[in-house]
């Protein structure tokens, strides 16, 4: 418990220098945002009053202390070029970003605990080698590149599925993109399954079980897997990570409207504000999914204290 | 006794020769110090330095002969890869492992189409001929034409230059930089190292892309630009990994007795705590650089990377994508070419790891 709090305590700092780091970045880049908000046709009189009104003449710790109260109050600031609450298009875009996630999540489970199991038990065999080099294919091929070759084939070829878009739960536009977003993933649980259960099988008491008589597989299934997991699920949730950022391109690829949609859109119009909202809220959520990930390890490994 | 001299004689030695390497334990420079410490035992009529030079020399040669443990140097495990013997064994395990000889066969050749590119496409890669737009692949042509009419193949060929380039440059600097922070931050500890760590953690809170997202924004779209911000988002988990190393090195003798004879902290850091990384810092090498290749790769195809005309793969892609139903070849064959490139240096960083990373050897 105590070691909750701490943890918690030390992600502050951090979500603090992510934002403030963000926020420099930001906002250093040449050029006058009210000018690029308004366009070419406004005196200067107008840009001086707006300026005043967004506080942009203000020190840039200023604004940046003003910018994280706000945002705790849930206020991103307002998209220079969508003119709405970049809070309200975040929330809008965020069920169809964590809708891709946890189905790219699953697909990658349903492939890769199952591959990296396999090709553990059967070390060392043309079963594992093939399994692990598909391993690396997997996470060597882009994700553009792979998405662009489902839609192709999947969706021009064989018309089994469509080819871009979104509908809500329709589990028919969720498949490509979610095989596509979880592939990459699939591969490295696989490997990690595969070493994190050879490990384990190389423990006292497996070979305890094994000679009690108990058969391969029961083994496996039974005391093995169990510890295994432990790294397994860490990754998972290190996951969320290269499921957030790969959503970017997959959103882009198949025109699901998320919120890593929002960020490239955001840099193409130059929308300082949707831009910053949509990575901060992106990587604070990261945090909380390794924090979340910290101490669940703890609870389901005793051995592991924390002090 | 004698051992303990010896070893700080041999460390003295070191650090008085101003021509070290960072992999300062090669043949050359064993022959070197030899011959000065033969002729320092000439002049000092030093009897023990005959003898001691010996002795270090086939410790050094020969890591797996065996010999009297007496006469042995204490020498630490992590003092011998740089040795000799570790660049042998390193090309030995590439050979045994035979997906990493194929990755380093991919590689050399990459590199090869990369560095005579210019002298191997049929056609130029900006040309633009208006009445040859997207021909399917013929003879001429051979995976056809862009929407532009421009060779494809030629503008793969021309690519490769920009991967490789952006491969090796960002990676190595980002690799320096994480290197040189991870080091002050472990041997110097204290705030320098909590004001780093912070740092590193909160560059790695970030997913990647999206910070590389985030400096392309603030610094325009661009190539070069794609260097700066692959040079600067990438050096926390190096940094990481380089001060664990170094936290484990510095208390390791040697290092302290540099330190007792006066050697210079910056010294110690490039002399005895640098080497000793290396093997580490070769496989996270050669994991970056698909990782770089990659990210070039997204952020172009994502628009906010190379610009056209450049014949970057990412962009071509993109690019070519909105051709994808009529003529895949387009989009199609540059991810082929950034998928064997990819796999074949990931195929030697797998070897490598196996190979060298004492972290992760069953």
């Amino acid at each position: 418990m105590k070691y909750i709090v701490k943890r918690l305590l030390g992600t502050i700092p951090i979500v603090l220098g992510v934002s403030l780091l963000l926020y420099i970045m930001l906002n250093i880049v040449p050029g006058d945002p009210v000018a690029l908000m308004m366009g070419e046709h406004v005196n200067a009189d107008t840009i001086e009053r707006v300026r005043a009104r967004m506080h942009l003449d203000d020190p840039l710790l200023v604004r940046f202390s003003k910018y994280v109260l706000d945002a705790l109050k849930g206020d991103l600031g307002y998209s220079y070029k969508l003119k709405r609450e970049v809070s309200t298009l975040i929330w809008q875009a965020f069920p169809n970003t964590a809708i891709l996630a946890v189905a790219g999540a699953m697909v990658s489970w349903i492939i890769g605990i199952p591959a990296g199991v396999i090709s553990a038990v059967r070390k060392n065999s043309a079963v594992d080698y093939g399994v692990m080099t598909f391993a690396l294919i997997g996470v060597s091929m882009p994700v553009f590149w792979s998405g662009l070759l489902f839609q192709y084939f999947f969706g021009l070829k064989l018309k089994w599925l469509p080819i871009s878009g979104f509908d809500g739960l329709n589990i028919k536009y969720i498949i490509m993109p979610a095989i596509v977003l979880g592939w990459s993933s699939a591969a490295t649980i696989a490997r990690l399954t595969r070493s994190s259960l050879l490990e384990v099988m190389s423990a006292d008491y497996i070979r305890t079980a094994r000679e009690k008589g108990l058969l391969r597989y029961q083994v496996v299934m039974r005391h093995a897997l169990k510890n295994a997991f432990l790294p397994v699920l860490t990754v998972m949730t290190i996951q969320i990570a290269s499921l957030l950022s790969g959503a970017v391109i997959t959103e882009t690829i198949f025109g699901i409207p998320g919120i890593g949609r929002i960020a490239v859109s955001a840099i193409q119009t130059r929308d300082m504000p949707l831009l910053q909202g949509s990575v901060m809220f992106t990587t604070i959520l990261i945090i909380l999914g390794n924090l979340v990930a910290d101490i669940l390890y703890g609870f389901l490994d005793p051995r592991i204290k924390y002090n | 006794m004698i051992q303990k001299t010896q070893f700080f004689k041999e460390i003295a030695l070191e650090s008085k020769l101003g021509r070290l390497t960072p992999f300062g334990f090669g043949r050359k420079r064993l022959k070197y110090m030899m011959s000065v410490e033969a002729t320092e035992a000439g002049k000092n009529s030093d009897l023990d330095a005959s003898k001691d030079s010996k002795s270090s020399k086939s410790s050094k040669t020969s890591k797996s002969s065996k010999m009297p443990s007496s006469e042995q140097p204490p020498r630490d495990a992590e003092d011998l890869v740089t040795d000799e013997g570790f660049w042998q064994a390193l090309f030995k395990s590439i050979y045994r492992d035979k997906k990493a000889l194929v990755g380093l066969i991919m590689v050399s050749l990459f590199i090869l189409i990369a560095l005579f590119a210019p002298w191997i496409v049929p056609h130029d890669p900006y040309a633009v001929d208006m009445e040859k737009v997207l021909t399917a692949p013929n003879k001429a042509y051979v995976i056809g034409t862009d929407f532009l009419g421009r060779d494809i193949l030629s503008r793969i060929i021309y690519g490769a230059r920009i991967s490789l380039m952006i491969g090796l440059v960002p990676t190595l600097i980002s690799l320096a930089i994480g290197t040189f922070l991870g080091m002050v931050s472990g041997y110097f500890g204290g705030k320098v190292d909590y004001v780093i760590m912070r740092l590193a953690d909160v560059c790695m809170a970030f997913p990647s892309l999206l910070l590389a997202m985030v400096v392309m924004y603030t610094l325009g779209a661009s190539l070069f630009n794609i260097f700066i911000a692959l040079s600067i988002v990438n050096w926390g988990s190096t940094s990481r990994i380089v001060r664990a190393q170094t936290l484990s090195i510095k208390e390791k003798e040697f290092v302290e007795a540099a330190r007792s004879i006066g050697v210079g902290r910056f010294k110690i850091l490039w002399r005895h705590i640098l080497p000793n990384c290396i093997p580490s810092l070769i496989v996270l090498f050669t994991l970056s650089v698909p990782e770089a290749i990659m990210s070039e790769a997204s952020l172009s195809f994502l628009g906010v990377g190379a610009q056209p005309p450049t014949p970057s793969w990412g962009l071509m892609i993109s690019r070519g994508k909105e051709f994808l139903f009529s003529s895949p070849w387009v989009a199609i064959t540059p991810g082929i070419a950034i998928f064997l490139v990819v796999i074949a240096f990931n195929f030697i960083g797998d070897g490598l790891r196996d190979a060298l990373d004492p972290y992760t050897k069953h």
